[in-house]
């Protein structure tokens, strides 16, 4: 059993394309937005997953093509700040480049990021994005290993 | 919420004396009923605004508090510069100065039938809405500063609307205070080509017949009859006020423990007024409050633009236009003597009485019109401040109904096209593109906002004027 399962609303196993078993990501409610976690093997894998969880809230992920590349370069303090921005990091280039992404690959060096992000631009009739997200917050943010030893990522964020 | 967490005032004033670091007392205005359905999220956040350095008075929830980010959504708290008062980004929120204005079409129901589908269809065709939306103004630098630093009123100079526009627009259109320079590059980005476009989630575009008058002399003053259709526009400060609300709230957050400021939530980050952090704030907060300003007159004129092409001589005026999310600098008595305080309001709506020089010179005697909208399919209402209000909550009231699901909730109950079609049936149009975001905006997922508004009128927050039923709703 999933270590969140009474907690989350829906879990939606995803084949990843790097092929890391065990990483899956998953959405939780809160009462005006939507809460992304993301699950994984290693600390950078799960920060893949909340990465997937958050394109997951405008629109299907499989329906993303990844077409174009962005790169993403953060570095905070501790994990709990860095998924924040590596969060928002990714919100910016959506919203400058009116893109969703579909494919990560990270690398964390101590509390420093680095990760390539694949994707297109929106297409809405192909998309049908529900909502565009303001930003990353700091509620519900949590960093840390599962009961069986994964490692989990989620914050809240607003849309 | 569990009743016994508080001390009943009235029937809709409940308190929760200070306990643990609360400095001041904290307030929840609602009927039992809505306090009952509240999460208790509320309590533990409007109880930790009550720590925050400064506070004045008391931290204040009104009766559409829901669960936000540090403040609870539909919460108010004022603070004091001089007693080390602070500011909080997250106190402001995301969309900065979101919020709703509302025009007289001069058309009644009868008249806006025939031609109600055509208008519908044009809006939605003209008004840029949803994700990757974009506007048809892009501005360089030079005019992006100038629309930071002028708001509405740089909206006016281009030609977008009047000055009569800006006489009904909180701050005259503009806010001062604002500085470009602590507005980053990102942010500045994000919005060179959103101004004039309605953003997604709850911000939409709505026809509305007015159905219902109950205070007949404020009414009149507001120029609203029964059978009439006015146009309603909610949304915000797009792109540019989200990516100050992210940057600021992050330096906060860093900079907290150096203040000396002990964060009771990560979400409640802030800084002292007097601070350099502070002040950056305040000026990039004041920018994106005239970002949101601009925005709302830009699609005031793209309203018009569709109305005078399908209704040749048409002319819409401004009613009012208020913000939501917001720290404002204001005079208020407090304990017999005046003091100038930050007053930080989010998700609720400023909602001055009678008297306050802040009003138009013709609605001064009145009151300031206080819109609270509501979600596709049930009501809105228009409001006037009170002087009671100003006593019991530094002149705010509710905003809207207020969530009382989640969007993942809403859509495992209703599919957007079984409510596009339902809605239709009761005569109201709905045009979005996104069906997925329909059905998070479900009106079954909001509180009754009728229930919300009425605890506002009974709390002396503000007073009920007229109710508007929606006609067609154009949802980013």
């Amino acid at each position: 059993m999933r270590p969140f399962a009474s907690f989350a609303v829906s879990v939606f196993l995803i084949e990843k394309w790097n092929d890391v078993a065990n990483a899956y990501w998953e959405h939780f409610p809160h009462q005006a937005d939507i809460g992304v976690r993301g699950v994984g093997p290693t600390l950078a894998a799960a920060f893949e997953q909340a990465a997937l969880a958050m394109t997951a809230v405008v629109c299907d992920p499989a329906l993303v093509v990844p077409d174009e590349s962005v790169e993403i370069v953060c570095e905070e303090p501790d994990e709990e700040l860095l998924l924040v921005d590596w969060l928002n990091g990714l919100i910016l280039e959506m919203a400058i480049r009116r893109m969703l992404f579909s494919h990560f690959a990270l690398t964390l060096d101590g509390h420093r990021l680095r990760a390539t992000a694949w994707g297109e631009r929106v297409d809405v009739a192909r998309h049908q994005p529900a909502v565009e997200i303001k930003g990353a917050t700091y509620t519900e943010l949590k960093v840390g290993r599962t009961d069986n030893g994964l490692w989990f990522a989620q914050c809240v964020v607003d849309v | 919420m569990d009743l016994s967490q508080f001390e009943r005032v009235s029937d809709y004033e409940w308190r929760i004396a200070p306990f643990g670091r609360m400095r001041v007392p904290a307030v929840i205005y609602a009927d039992q009923a809505l306090l009952l359905e509240m999460d208790q999220k509320v309590y533990e956040q409007i109880t930790n605004v009550a720590m925050l350095p400064g506070i004045v008075k008391a931290a204040y929830a009104m009766p559409d508090a829901h669960w936000g980010y540090g403040f609870p959504i539909g919460g108010v708290a004022a603070f004091d510069p001089d007693e080390g008062g602070v500011i909080s980004a997250g106190g402001v929120g995301f969309d900065i100065s979101c919020g709703v204005r509302t025009l007289h079409t001069g058309l009644n129901a009868v008249d806006l039938a025939p031609i109600k589908l055509k208008l519908a269809d044009r809006l939605f065709a003209k008004i840029p809405a949803g994700v990757g939306s974009t506007g048809r103004l892009r501005l360089d630098a030079a005019e992006m500063d100038a629309m930071l630093r002028g708001g509405a009123k740089w909206a006016v100079k281009r030609g977008y609307g009047t000055e009569a526009d800006l006489d009904r627009t909180e701050e005259h259109g503009r806010m001062p205070g604002a500085d470009p320079d602590k507005v980053s590059e990102h942010a500045k980005r994000r919005q060179r080509d959103e101004v004039g476009t309605l953003g997604s989630g709850n911000h939409y575009l709505e026809l509305q017949e007015i159905v219902e008058v109950y205070d007949v002399k404020a009414a009149e003053r507001f120029r609203l009859v029964p059978g009439e259709v006015v146009v309603s526009i909610h949304c915000g400060s797009r792109g540019l006020g989200h990516q100050i609300g992210t940057e600021f709230l992050k330096q906060m957050v860093i900079a907290a423990p150096g203040y000396g400021i002990q964060l009771p939530d990560r979400e409640l980050a802030c800084a002292p007024l007097a601070s350099p952090l502070g002040q950056d704030y305040l000026g990039a907060m004041r920018a994106a409050v005239n970002c949101a300003l601009a925005n709302r007159q830009v699609i005031t004129h793209l309203t018009r633009e569709v109305f005078a092409e399908i209704l040749p001589g048409s002319h819409l005026t401004l009613i009012y236009d208020v913000s939501h999310n917001t720290c404002k600098q204001e005079q208020h008595v407090v304990d017999g003597k005046p003091r100038t305080l930050f007053v930080h309001r989010k998700g609720a709506t400023r909602a001055f009485g009678p008297g306050h020089p802040a009003l138009p010179q013709d609605l001064r005697d009145v009151g300031q019109p206080v819109l609270i909208g509501g979600s596709m399919g049930t009501a809105s209402y228009i409001l006037v401040g009170t002087e009671q209000g100003m006593e019991r909550s530094f002149g705010s009231a509710c905003h809207g109904a207020g969530r009382a699901m989640s969007r993942h909730q809403a859509t495992r109950q209703w599919h957007g096209s079984d409510l596009v079609r339902d809605l239709a049936s009761q005569g109201i149009l709905i045009r979005s593109p996104s069906l997925r975001g329909v059905a998070e905006e479900a009106p079954g997922a909001y509180k009754d906002v009728s229930a919300v508004v009425e605890a506002a009128d009974r709390a002396g927050l503000a007073r009920k004027v007229a109710k508007l039923k929606p006609l067609a709703c154009i949802k980013g």
